[in-house]
C-alpha cells in the first residue's frame, strides 16, 4: 500500500534509464496513484519521452524496477510483459496511427486481436469511441486525411479500445494549436471522469499542467533525476530550486 | 584496449547480433501461424497482390528477353559447329536453374524487399511498431509473417512464369534464327528437362523469397531517424537481398552438383 493508503498503479524504484552505454536518469523512485493525472515534466531532452518508453515495457531499464498494477512490466516474461501492456493504453505523439488502415479500422484492431465480439458489435463499440472522442462519422476516413488533432484523437479512441484503466499520453499538447490542446485537456478530464482511469502525460506544456494534472514529477537532465515532486500550483507558489521556479512561473525566467 | 576501442568492439557485437535476434524473434512468432488469427489472409492477400501480380508483366518481359538474349547468344557459337538443336538444352537449363528464379528474385529485390523496408521504416519512424507492441501485438507476428508467407507462394509461381516466357524466348529465336521446327523444338525441350530440374529452380526460389522478405523487414526495423534513414534502410534492403540471393544461389548450384543435378 503507499501512502495514500491505496496500492499505487505505478510504482517506480530506483530506476536508471537511458540508451547503449548512456544513462539519463538515475535514482528515480515515484509512485502513481489510482485515478491521478500525473504529469512528467522537464526541458526538452532531458529523458521524458525516454521515461515513457521504459514505463510502457518498450526499453529495458538499466537498473530498479516498475510495477504496474502490481506486477513488474522489467522481469516479466515475454507473455506477462504483452499481458501488461494490453491493460493500459498509450497515445503517441503523432497518433501514431497505421496508414494503411481506416480511422475505424485502427480503433477496431484491438478489438480484432483480442476479443471475441462479431463485426457488427466491433462496429459499434468503434463508433461509440470515436464518438467519446469527438470523431463521430470520421471511421471511414484514412489518417492522412486527418489533421494533427485529431490524428492523437483517433489514437486515443484506439487506446481506448479495451477500456484500459491506466493511460499513457506522450506529448499531447504537441504541436497543437491552444484551442485544440484544451480541449484535449477537457478530453483527458472527462476519460478520468467518466471512466475512472489512471492518466499518465508527458509534457512540458505548462497551462495543460496546471490546469489538469493532480501531481507532477519533474526531471532535471543536469541532476539526472527528479527534481521535484508534488501537486504543480503549490510548488509553483512554494519552489524554492532554482530550476523548478524557472519552469512554473515565467516570472521564475527572470530569476 | 582503450574505451574507443572497446566501444567499437561493442557496436560491431550489436550489429552483427541484432539480424540474429530478429530471425530468433520471427521464429519465435511463428507459433501465431496457428493461433486465433491464422495466416491472417487479409494482409497476405494484399502482399500477394502488391509482390505477385503486380510482377506479372515485368517478370514475363524480362523473362522472355533473357531466353532471347541467351537464345541469340547460344545460336550464334552453336551455327559455328553445327550443333543448333543444343540451343533447346542450354535454354532450358540456364532459364529453369538459373536465369528464372534469379530473375524473379530481383525482380522482387527491387519492388518488394525495397517496399518491406520502407514501409516498416515508415512505421517505426511514426512510432507504429512502437503502438503495435503496446498494443501486445508482436511486429513480426503482424509485419513479416504475412510478408514471409505472400513471397513464398508469389515467388514460385512467378518463376514458372518466368520459365515459361524465357523458353518461349528462347524459341522464337530457335524458330526464326535458327529455322528449327517449332514441334522438334518442343519434342527436344521436353527430353531436355525433366520435373526435377523445374522443381530445384522452384526449391531456389523459396529460397530467395525467404532471404528477400527477411532483408527487407530486418532493414525496415533496423530504419532510425526521419525520411532518409528509411530511404537508406530500403537501399540497404535491396543491397543485402542481392548480395544474399547470389550467395545462396551459388551454395545452392553447388550443392545441385553434388546430387547431380
Amino acid at each position: 500500500m503507499g501512502k495514500r493508503g491505496k496500492t499505487p498503479e505505478i510504482k517506480v524504484t530506483d530506476l536508471a534509464i537511458g540508451y547503449d552505454d548512456r544513462v539519463l536518469m538515475e535514482n528515480l523512485n515515484f509512485e502513481v496513484y489510482p485515478g491521478e493525472i500525473f504529469f512528467i515534466m522537464g526541458g526538452s531532452g532531458c529523458g521524458k519521452s525516454t521515461l515513457l518508453k521504459h514505463l510502457i515495457g518498450l526499453y529495458e531499464p538499466k537498473r530498479g524496477d516498475i510495477v504496474i498494477r502490481g506486477r513488474s512490466i522489467v522481469n516479466a516474461t515475454e507473455e506477462l510483459r504483452m499481458e501488461i501492456m494490453r491493460s493500459f493504453g498509450v497515445t503517441y505523439q503523432g497518433g501514431a496511427l497505421f496508414g494503411s488502415l481506416t480511422v475505424a479500422e485502427n480503433v477496431a484492431m484491438p478489438l480484432e486481436e483480442y476479443t471475441d465480439l462479431s463485426a457488427s458489435e466491433i462496429a459499434a463499440v468503434v463508433e461509440s469511441k470515436l464518438a467519446l472522442v469527438g470523431l463521430a462519422g470520421f471511421g471511414d476516413l484514412m489518417p492522412a486525411e486527418l489533421s494533427g488533432g485529431m490524428c492523437k484523437r483517433a489514437g486515443l479512441a484506439r487506446a481506448l479500445a479495451l477500456d484500459p484503466k491506466l493511460l499513457f499520453f506522450d506529448e499531447p499538447s504537441a504541436g497543437l494549436d491552444p484551442v485544440s490542446s484544451a480541449e484535449l485537456d477537457r478530453l483527458i478530464l472527462d476519460l478520468r471522469g467518466h471512466l475512472g482511469a489512471t492518466v499518465v502525460v508527458i509534457s512540458h506544456e505548462l497551462d495543460s499542467v496546471m490546469s489538469i494534472a493532480d501531481r507532477i514529477i519533474m526531471l532535471d537532465k543536469q541532476a539526472r533525476g527528479i527534481i521535484a515532486e508534488g501537486d504543480p500550483r503549490e510548488l509553483r507558489d512554494a519552489a524554492t530550486e532554482a530550476a523548478v521556479r524557472r519552469f512554473l512561473t515565467r516570472d521564475g525566467m527572470k530569476a | 584496449m582503450d574505451a574507443a576501442t572497446k566501444q567499437a568492439w561493442k557496436d560491431l557485437g550489436w550489429k552483427l547480433a541484432a539480424p540474429v535476434v530478429f530471425i530468433g524473434a520471427v521464429t519465435l512468432a511463428l507459433p501465431a501461424l496457428f493461433g486465433k488469427h491464422g495466416l491472417r489472409k487479409r494482409e497476405i492477400l494484399y502482399y500477394l497482390d502488391l509482390c505477385g501480380v503486380r510482377s506479372v508483366s515485368i517478370v514475363v518481359l524480362i523473362c522472355l528477353l533473357m531466353g532471347a538474349v541467351m537464345g541469340m547468344q547460344a545460336a550464334m557459337q552453336l551455327r559455328k559447329v553445327g550443333t543448333e538443336i543444343f540451343i533447346v538444352d542450354i535454354v532450358g537449363l540456364a532459364v529453369f536453374k538459373e536465369f528464372g528464379p534469379l530473375m524473379v528474385a530481383m525482380i522482387a529485390t527491387g519492388r518488394a524487399g525495397s517496399a518491406f523496408a520502407a514501409e516498416i521504416g515508415t512505421m517505426k519512424v511514426n512510432e507504429e511498431i512502437s503502438a503495435l507492441r503496446t498494443m501486445g501485438i508482436r511486429p513480426e507476428e503482424y509485419l513479416v509473417l504475412p510478408k514471409l508467407i505472400a513471397m513464398l507462394i508469389a515467388m514460385p509461381l512467378l518463376a514458372t512464369i518466368g520459365d515459361i516466357a524465357g523458353i518461349v524466348g528462347g524459341m522464337a529465336v530457335g524458330v526464326t534464327y535458327l529455322d528449327l521446327p517449332l514441334a522438334v523444338y518442343w519434342e527436344r525441350t521436353i527430353q531436355a528437362l525433366s520435373a526435377m530440374t523445374f522443381l530445384l529452380g522452384i526449391v531456389k526460389c523459396a529460397v530467395f523469397a525467404i532471404l528477400i522478405s527477411l532483408c527487407g523487414c530486418y532493414c525496415g526495423f533496423s530504419a532510425e531517424g526521419d525520411a532518409q534513414g528509411v530511404g537508406r534502410g530500403a537501399t540497404r534492403a535491396v543491397v543485402s537481398s542481392i548480395f544474399f540471393v547470389v550467395v545462396a544461389d551459388a551454395i545452392l548450384t553447388l550443392l545441385y552438383s553434388f546430387i547431380g543435378y
